[in-house]
């Protein structure tokens, strides 16, 4: 194999997508620790990095693979790190600290069905609140959802960009479905990718934390003299933990350095959304049931139509309240027992019925049969 | 070389440790012994902590680049930085909470990769910044604010812990033994390999005044006359060595640094791949 994988198509698993993916985006460092299904991401890795003058290490476990992730951004590497549910767990002290510390990295939490060791094997959507509010303290993620090996690879590359565009860690919540299929793939030419690199300080700057915007980022051992903190800092980087200003500014300022940007940020795809009067918003694998649902639907006269999301977070609030106010009620089916629903229900604020519809799989997704059955009994009801 | 001052490679600003902390001492050996190697600045340098007293030895203060980490992963972050950037001399300081404590597996994995970085470990025996509470290094019986009836479990011997590791270096002195520590963090910061240093540091605040020892003073008389040589110490019985304090270079050999053996498969990887 070459170094650069060769633009085609091809028969593809969605983590080996997500691994050439990052490879493609300019990743050249990862550290992880072995965790069923996120597996086969450290192991392509470990193959492919070092033909890229890349670097992959297994660390002793998920709190030293994140901390290595940390280490090798702010050495001036796009860095990731792959896990599920338990390794995710484990993380989330050094997102908080990425997220405070504005330090680019990717996480891709292939998940499974939790709590705890639950079933490593099978598929389920449950940490989909963990990854909005999984660290302490206040935060906006950024959080990104695939539904198919090609996103596997497209939002990979993605979440890269995101990584270096805001400077902030970005979650990329796959699950086991999503991540263990295999499909038809194309890779696209090097050339047609898109790839944002990171802004690097000028000689003479002297603020790197906070500035508002994304502001440019040294690597140590470039003579910036940084000193890099996850305790309150001012926009040098220099601890200021006693003032209640810098505090309030630093904690709102790196949320809004997100928030404001959500309608760059969030991204859904729409399906047969016009005239329709049912809404399905999904996401993940569960998304995949919904094509044929559709289908089904229009066989027993009712239209129904689809809002995918592809970011989980910042919520794409927008797309669903102006949905909401065209139809007569909105399902929202997950793997888990109801996360996205909540949110899903404060956006659209009483403007239509929302309708949940979970499942805890223990290996069985959620089939088109279910849902339209689920349809049927939400129409009637409110007919 | 210029004349030694330590207003060059530190920060103006207030260090903000306790009077007669042990921390002062660290800071001048090491920022000399770094001037005594020939650097003029700490360009060359980035320096890793987690969270402690001493992990603030470094950060902010020192007029480099520092990162300072959760508590207990500065190891597995300073992996990162050394991996991505190898030239760069990567130095880790902690606290015994922080390295020993929250934070050993970190240790003893990079010591086994034998990862080229320094560990400097200011082992004041307590949990300094949280206030006083039993840390894995604490003698036992002493009172700690967390262990009333005395401290029931028996403290690490870290330094012999990172030799069985297999370090390059390892080594313990004491704030007391100043020019020897110095001489110590010469040599570490010199190695190729893993190099760890375990300075037996005075934390009056949370530590010596409440074992009896009222100042600064009477522990580092205590470090004084309590220390044994490392030589001396092998011919020594367990019985004979309670309560003392075994000083010296523990290790000083060569292995192949991490950094190298990754490179070079790189390297081949990378050629292999072309040639394909
Ligand atoms: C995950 C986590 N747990 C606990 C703490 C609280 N904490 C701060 S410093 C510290 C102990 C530090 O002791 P040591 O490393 O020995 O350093 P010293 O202050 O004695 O120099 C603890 C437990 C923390 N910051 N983070
Ligand atoms: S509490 Fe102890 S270790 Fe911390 S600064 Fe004070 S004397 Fe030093």
């Amino acid at each position: 194999m070459t170094k650069q994988f060769p633009p085609g198509t091809y028969f593809m698993q969605g983590n080996q997508a997500c691994a050439e993916a990052a490879i493609a985006a300019g990743c050249r460092f990862f550290a992880g620790y072995p965790i069923t299904p996120a597996t086969e991401i450290a192991e392509h890795l470990a193959n492919r990095l070092p033909q890229t003058h890349g670097i992959a290490i297994q660390m002793e476990d998920e709190l030293a693979a994140l901390s290595a992730v940390i280490g090798a951004s702010w050495a001036g590497a796009k860095a990731m790190t792959a896990t599920s549910g338990p390794g995710f767990s484990l993380m989330q002290e050094n997102i908080g600290y990425a997220f405070m510390t504005e330090t680019p990295c990717v996480i891709a939490d292939i998940q499974r069905a939790g709590p705890s060791t639950g079933q490593a094997t099978k598929c389920a959507q449950g940490d989909v609140m963990q990854s909005r509010w999984g660290t302490h303290g206040d935060y906006t993620p950024i959080v990104l959802s695939p539904n198919s090996v090609q996103e596997m690879y497209s939002l990979t590359i993605r979440a890269f960009n995101l990584a270096e565009t805001y400077r902030t860690p970005v979650i990329f919540l796959a699950d086991e479905i999503v991540a263990h299929m295999r499909e038809r793939i194309i890779i696209p030419p090097s050339h047609e990718i898109r790839i944002v690199n990171r802004k690097k300080p000028r000689k003479t700057d002297k603020t790197f934390f906070n500035t508002g915007k994304t502001p440019p980022m040294p690597s140590v051992g470039d003579g910036f003299n940084v000193p890099v903190t996850g305790s309150t800092h001012n926009k040098h980087g220099h601890r200021y933990t006693a003032d209640s200003v810098v505090h309030r500014q630093l904690v709102e300022g790196l949320a809004s350095k997100i928030n404001k940007n959500a309608n760059q940020i969030t991204n859904h795809e729409d399906y047969n959304t016009e005239n329709c009067e049912i809404i399905i918003v999904s996401y993940g694998c569960t998304s995949r049931a919904v094509y044929e649902t559709i289908e089904l639907a229009k066989k027993k006269g009712i239209n129904a139509g689809s809002i995918r999301l592809k970011t989980l977070w910042p919520f794409p609030e927008k797309a669903i309240q102006t949905a909401a106010k065209n139809v007569k009620m909105i399902l929202v089916p997950e793997m888990n027992l109801r996360q996205i629903f909540y949110e899903v229900e404060r956006v659209v604020h009483g403007a239509t019925p929302v309708l949940p519809m979970n499942k805890i799989g223990g290996g069985e997704m959620i089939t088109p049969e279910e849902l339209l059955a689920e349809i049927i009994r939400g129409v009637s009801n409110i007919d | 070389m210029t004349e030694f001052s330590i207003r060059e490679y530190l920060r103006s600003m207030r260090l903000p440790f306790c009077t007669g902390c042990g921390n002062m001492t660290v800071i001048s050996c090491f920022l000399k012994a770094v001037h005594e190697l020939g650097y003029e600045d700490l360009r060359k340098f980035v320096f890793c902590s987690g969270i402690g007293c001493a992990a603030w030895i470094p950060s902010p203060h020192f007029k480099a680049d520092s990162i300072h980490t959760t508590h207990g992963r500065s190891i597995p972050t300073a992996t990162g930085v050394k991996l991505v950037r190898p030239t760069l001399n990567v130095v880790v300081f902690g606290g015994d909470g922080d390295l020993v404590g929250i934070g050993l597996s970190h240790l003893i994995h990079a010591t086994r990769r034998n990862l080229d970085i320094t560990v400097i470990m200011v082992n004041n025996m307590i949990y300094g910044m949280t206030g006083g509470q039993m840390a894995p290094t604490t003698p036992f019986k002493a009172k700690t604010t967390t262990t009333p009836y005395g401290n029931l479990e028996r403290p690490f011997d870290a330094t012999q812990l990172i030799v069985a590791a297999g370090a390059c270096y390892a080594a313990r002195w004491t704030t007391f033994h100043i020019d020897q520590l110095r001489g110590a963090m010469k040599r570490a910061l010199t190695t190729k390999g893993f190099a760890f240093i375990e300075a037996i540091s005075q934390c009056p605040t949370a530590f010596g005044r409440r074992v009896g020892l009222k100042t600064p003073k009477e522990m580092l008389r205590w470090f004084k006359e309590e220390s044994v040589p490392v030589q001396k110490a092998r011919k020594m019985t367990d019985g004979d060595l309670v309560g003392k304090i075994v000083i010296g270079d523990f290790v000083c050999r060569e292995r192949p640094p991490f950094t190298k053996t990754v490179y070079e498969t790189i390297k081949e990887a990378a050629n292999d791949t072309q040639a394909s």
